[in-house]
């Protein structure tokens, strides 16, 4: 069955008699669930492959790479499938970047319209969430409303925008700080961050001019864990602030050198070999720690307590291109 | 307000460094540094790199007493990382004569820019202002403290890597 999502079609199946889910077709690629997880599968070397994923799992990194419009590089759902955005077109990958699959030519990668994987992302997201379950959440906040056969659907949590600012939140025309009153109450986890704003005194016909907002009261009212906001732009240098908590559902390998501010609480950093998976090093973030994030790397994120993180990115279109051919070091700084 | 959770931030005063764990790396790939650590240990409003992306920077600066006046010819943004700072916000008559407008980077503005008031604003921790292009602008820090500025890199940074990471 061809399913019209946003003008792009969608190959979905009907819902299935015995768990109301429905599967899906990218390409070559099949997915399909049940009640406790995700199947993808393909074929390679004129062998039939599946790779099974725990739902939560599989929800929690698709709603990522939805919500990033496919972010920078890679997004590595776990180490045998994940997309590759090569903005305008995405990959989408199985066992490309894990040795044993690539060794024995059981990897498959097939290249879509940015559109169509998209839509089929959406179309997955929006049939497999369930009533209750917030894939954006941390394990503590959200039920366990992913388990079992089809039970409605989440379209308030997994709908939600990511909130991107053109200069900075609370100017004029732009994004808005966050607030009681907009939706966003101070998460649990952040209850002792004080809420006091900065004393603004603008003389008259500069209101508009002199600005100042309290960041860490903005992230405090973060309601997703591991999905980046925009809260400053100067050309292409954005900063990004999130707040993490659990697990980075997905390992994200860099087209580009990122860099790392940890503004409260700790992070630990599991860096790996982008096209491997090799150990490299761990990385462990405390408050006020600043770590550049190279270029050749995939990193996992594991945070015991939400924390604050600035995510500092170059939004450069070249920049994939000047790594990859090499003009660029992987590393931001030789010293 | 009480809570089950207690959130840790830093500061000059009680701050704890992370740590690399290097297994098959180079730990100067990381150019890992701490605002605090950085800070503590710089002469007060000295623009130290701390991140570098193909010229634009993130600079710790140690907040102590009153700045000099910066301009610069595209907005900054400075976050207060410590400390209590007042920044004082001038609109300058005739900006393109203190920061030509394809300068990268910001400048100092000399000793009084002139200019019309735009107003002051007062920073705790956490607080990020605004630093307009076409605004000179100038801190003054109540307590010693820590401000991290998203800039551009420009003749006032200062980058001193190996003193600021971990080797």
């Amino acid at each position: 069955m061809v399913q019209a999502a946003s003008s792009v079609d969608v190959k979905a199946s009907p819902a299935s008699n015995q768990t109301g889910y429905r599967s899906f077709q990218l390409g070559s690629f099949g997915f399909s669930r049940d009640e406790y997880f995700v199947h993808i599968g393909w074929q390679a070397n004129g062998q039939k492959l599946s790779h099974t994923i725990s739902a939560d799992a599989f929800l929690r990194a698709m709603m990522r790479d939805v919500a990033w419009g496919f972010f920078y590089g890679w997004v590595n759902f776990d180490p045998v499938i994940g997309t590759r955005n090569l903005y305008g077109k995405v990959e989408f990958y199985a066992g490309k970047y894990h040795p044993s699959y690539k060794s024995k030519g059981l990897d498959l990668t097939e290249t879509f319209d940015s559109r169509e994987i998209m839509a089929t992302f959406k179309a997955i997201l929006d049939d497999w969430t369930n009533e209750g379950f917030d894939p954006f959440a941390a394990p503590d906040e959200t039920g366990k409303g992913w388990l079992g056969k089809k039970n409605g659907n989440n379209r308030a949590a997994i709908e939600r925008q990511r909130q991107a600012c053109k200069r900075m939140p609370g100017l004029p025309g732009d994004a808005e700080l966050r607030a009681d009153d907009n939706g966003y109450p101070v998460n649990r986890a952040f209850a002792d961050v004080p809420q006091d704003e900065p004393q603004i005194k603008a003389e008259p016909g500069f209101e508009n001019e002199v600005h100042a907002f309290n960041l860490f009261k903005y992230l405090s009212r973060s309601d997703v864990t591991w999905n980046p906001s925009v809260s400053s732009v100067l050309e292409r240098s954005l900063c990004c602030p999130t707040t993490e908590e659990y697990i980075l559902p997905i390992k994200h390998g860099n087209d580009r050198v990122e860099w790392f501010v940890q503004l409260s609480d700790e992070i630990e950093w599991e860096i790996e070999n982008k096209n491997t998976g090799a150990p490299r090093a761990k990385v462990i973030m405390k408050a006020g720690d600043v770590a550049a994030m190279p270029a050749d790397i995939r990193h996992q994120g594991y945070s015991k307590k939400r924390s604050m993180l600035l995510v500092w990115e170059n939004a450069t279109p070249e920049l994939p291109q000047l790594y990859e051919s090499g003009k660029l070091k992987p590393y931001p700084v030789e010293f | 307000m009480n809570s089950k959770f207690q959130t840790v931030f830093g500061s000059l005063r009680d701050y704890t460094k992370g740590e690399l764990q290097i297994i098959d790396d180079d730990p100067k790939n990381y150019a890992f540094s701490n605002v605090f650590d950085v800070a503590g240990k710089s002469a007060p409003y000295e623009k130290v790199v701390v991140a570098i992306n193909l010229g634009y920077v993130l600079e710790t600066l140690r907040a102590e007493g009153t700045s000099a006046w910066y301009a610069a010819a595209h907005d900054e943004f400075a976050i207060v990382m410590d400390g209590d700072v007042e920044v004082e916000l001038l609109k300058l008559d005739a900006p393109d004569s203190v920061v030509p407008p394809n300068t990268r980077g910001s400048v100092l503005a000399g000793e009084r820019p002139a200019g019309r008031k735009m107003g002051t604003v007062r920073c705790q921790r956490g607080h990020q202002v605004l630093l307009p292009k076409g605004a000179a602008y100038r801190f003054k820090a109540y307590k010693p403290g820590v401000i991290l500025m998203q800039t551009v890199e420009g003749k006032l940074s200062v980058q001193k890597w190996r003193d600021i990471c971990y080797t």
